[in-house]
């Protein structure tokens, strides 16, 4: 079975019809590169998987390991291990980075039936991690993403997702808004978590992320749904062609 | 009869002229004609009412609807002692019970030697040149009745550093409801350092009323820090006077922090008479159900160089009413004023209501001023970033909510009182749901 199946997803946002029967099925342990052409739903399935308001889901489904997740709350599905690396990752004034690592944690935790950490394996498991992605003590105390770069929050978002464990991770153009340096440090944060227990989706609109995130397989979507699957070689055919033959297919 | 055309007193109105008629005589201290003429100045003008630019949102003569009787006595203190959020708090307190001071309810134990404590009228009596209403406020109409009424209260002087906070606690004990008129005298010598706090607490229930009045005299190079923590019962009703006038150099912190109470109006008027004198005032309101709470404040900066800065916020859950009100006088010859305010109130729900009101008269011209508001529900971006973490809605509202309240909680310089109040406010969130 595979962990996630969309199935003929139809979704509109604002009475405008964005997700256009989108079918995608991603395996355990997979890491699959979506790309397409701005405006083709890539950000929206994100949403849509994570839980955001506003976003009508008119027709299909979403399973994850074969249980619907569109009736959850998107606490419940993260206690689930479904992750989303935000695109724009918001800033949240008055709120430790730490504390709100430790709430997140403990709530999926107690979600799942699970004890709640102890301080210093919690402590453990953020030092680890933060000091791979280049995070130090004093980012961990300020506030999540006051006043952070927008390579820090990348990187915050990273941490996030290898504190809490996830069997799904998103990442919503994880490399917008990155320099070299920073996106090979983002991107070897992402590679260290790639395990036979964790698939990803990699949404992107540039090939150039998936130098450093090999993709096992690649889908392209325009005009909201899925209009070609392939190897990891598609990417590199899309890099040289464009997506316009895309757009015209669709149309 | 006065030219003032009022024909229909409210029953509140009439009951506190006949309440003031019966007790006259019999309330303690020996100035009458000072009482009499309060109360004279309150009965040509009536309850304030939203005609009144000061009241606009506090209308007394819709929201009092009658002159509760003079409480009576203490009777015996509590065996658990007084009833207090600040737990943890090491304060010397000074209780003040049913509007009158109370030493068997109080720490009399190893005072500080720089601090005096006295009962009210027994100072006024040995200080005859001490005027009351000499502070800022003066014309007030509530202050006015509290001097009319005053039942008692505590004149306190402070000299040097005074390591311990004072706790002046208000605390209304009875089985009926009941009114109380507390004044508290306090006077800071130049170079003074002292936390005062003060505190309002009463049962739930009893729809009994406050009308408290603190004229806080600050020597010059003094540091002030007061703390007004409103617990009062859920149908109280309490309006309390604060004034202060504010010597040069002295340095002023103020914080109102309100939870309790069906309708309370904190009045503060700063004046700040010397050069180069400093305050923040601050205040955290936290409100459900159908509590209506006003901050009003006005600062008026009568001597050159001098700073002020308001930063309030509220939380506004339920039907609740927060009001802001906000003016800072600046005088012709306060040049190099530099005064800010800030108001954020939150709104919880759909039927909650803030009402901000910054006001500036400025009229000097080398000066620094400026003010903002906003009001707003939780950002919902906000609250689904947490969320996709995996933290329940409550709890990510109540992040959400203590980090908002807790920027200005942050302020207090107390250790101990900020822990105290942040926890208070922590416990608020975690009965909303």
């Amino acid at each position: 079975m595979a962990l996630l199946e969309v199935k003929n997803l139809h979704v509109e946002v604002e009475d405008k019809k964005i997700l256009n029967g989108l079918t995608l099925s991603i395996e355990k342990g997979q890491v699959a590169a979506i790309m397409g052409p701005n405006g083709s739903g890539k950000s929206t399935l994100a949403y849509v998987l994570a839980g955001k308001d506003n976003y009508k889901v008119t027709d299909g489904d979403v399973l994850l390991e074969g249980e619907s997740i569109l009736g959850m709350a998107p606490d419940q599905r993260a206690a689930k291990g479904l992750f989303l690396a935000f695109q724009y990752p918001v800033e949240v004034p008055g709120v430790a980075t730490m504390t709100f690592l430790r709430t997140a944690l403990n709530a999926q935790r107690k979600a799942r039936g699970e004890s709640e950490f102890s301080t210093p394996d919690f402590m453990k498991r953020v030092r680890e991690t933060s000091a791979h992605l280049g995070i130090d003590a004093e980012m961990l105390r300020r506030a999540v993403n006051v006043g952070f770069s927008g390579g820090e929050k990348k990187r915050n978002e990273i941490l996030q997702m290898a504190v809490l464990e996830p069997r799904l991770a998103v990442l919503d153009e994880t490399d917008s808004g990155l320099d070299i340096d920073a996106l090979k440090v983002v991107s070897e944060g992402v590679n260290r978590l790639r395990s036979p227990q964790r698939s990803m989706i990699v949404i992107t609109h540039y090939q150039r992320l998936l130098n450093y995130i090999v993709p096992d397989v690649v889908h392209v979507m325009a005009k909201g749904k899925v209009v070609k699957s392939g190897g990891k070689e598609l990417a590199l055919e899309l890099e040289a062609t464009g997506y316009a033959q895309f757009s015209d297919e669709a149309a | 009869m006065t030219a003032e055309l009022r024909t229909i007193k409210t029953a509140a109105e009439q009951g506190l002229a006949a309440a003031y008629a019966a007790a006259r005589d019999k309330l303690p201290g020996k100035d009458t004609a000072l009482r009499d003429a309060a109360f004279k100045r309150f009965d040509a003008r009536g309850l304030p009412h939203r005609r009144v630019e000061e009241w606009k949102y506090t209308d007394l003569r819709v929201l009092m609807r009658d002159a509760k009787p003079l409480a009576g006595p203490a009777g015996a203190k509590p065996k658990g002692g007084i009833p207090t959020i600040l737990t943890g708090v090491d304060a010397d307190v000074i209780a003040v019970v049913n509007g009158r001071y109370e030493s068997s309810w109080s720490d009399s134990n190893a005072h500080d030697p720089g601090l005096t404590i006295d009962e009210l009228f027994k100072f006024l009596s040995e200080n005859p040149g001490y005027r009351l209403s000499h502070v800022p406020g003066s014309d007030d109409t509530a202050l006015s009745l509290n001097t009319a009424f005053m039942s008692g209260g505590v004149a306190l002087r402070v000299k040097g550093k005074i390591a311990k906070p004072i706790h002046i606690a208000h605390v209304f004990t009875g089985d009926a409801a009941a009114a109380m008129y507390p004044r508290v005298v306090v006077i800071i010598e130049p170079g003074a350092q002292v936390t005062l706090i003060e505190s309002f607490i009463g049962p739930e229930g009893l729809d009994y009323q406050v009308n408290s009045a603190l004229e806080l005299t600050i020597g010059d190079k003094a540091h002030v820090d007061h703390i007004k923590i409103g617990c009062d019962g859920g149908a109280a009703l309490r309006v309390s006077t604060l004034g202060v006038s504010a010597a040069g150099k002295a340095n002023y912190n103020d914080f109102a922090f309100t939870l309790g109470g069906a309708v309370v109006r904190n009045q503060t008027f700063v004046r700040f008479g010397g050069e180069g004198a400093q305050a923040l005032l601050g205040g955290a309101s936290l409100l459900k159900g159908r509590q209506h709470v006003d901050n009003t404040l006005v600062i008026n900066h009568a001597a050159r160089g001098c700073t002020s800065r308001e930063r309030f916020k509220s939380v506004l859950d339920g039907e609740s009413h927060g009001i802001f009100q906000g003016k800072i006088i600046v005088e012709q010859h306060a040049q190099k004023t530099d005064a800010k305010m800030m108001t954020r109130a939150l709104l919880l729900s759909d039927e909650a209501e803030a009402d901000n009101k910054p006001e500036l008269e400025i009229f000097a011209d080398d000066v620094q001023c400026g003010h903002g508001a906003t009001v707003g529900a939780l950002d919902e971006g906000l609250k689904f970033y947490l969320m996709s973490r995996g933290i329940p809605e409550k709890e990510a509202e109540a992040l959400l909510v203590q980090a908002f309240i807790d920027e200005v909680l942050e302020e207090i310089a107390h250790e101990g009182v900020r822990r105290a109040l942040m926890f208070a406010a922590l416990k608020w969130l975690g009965s909303r749901s």
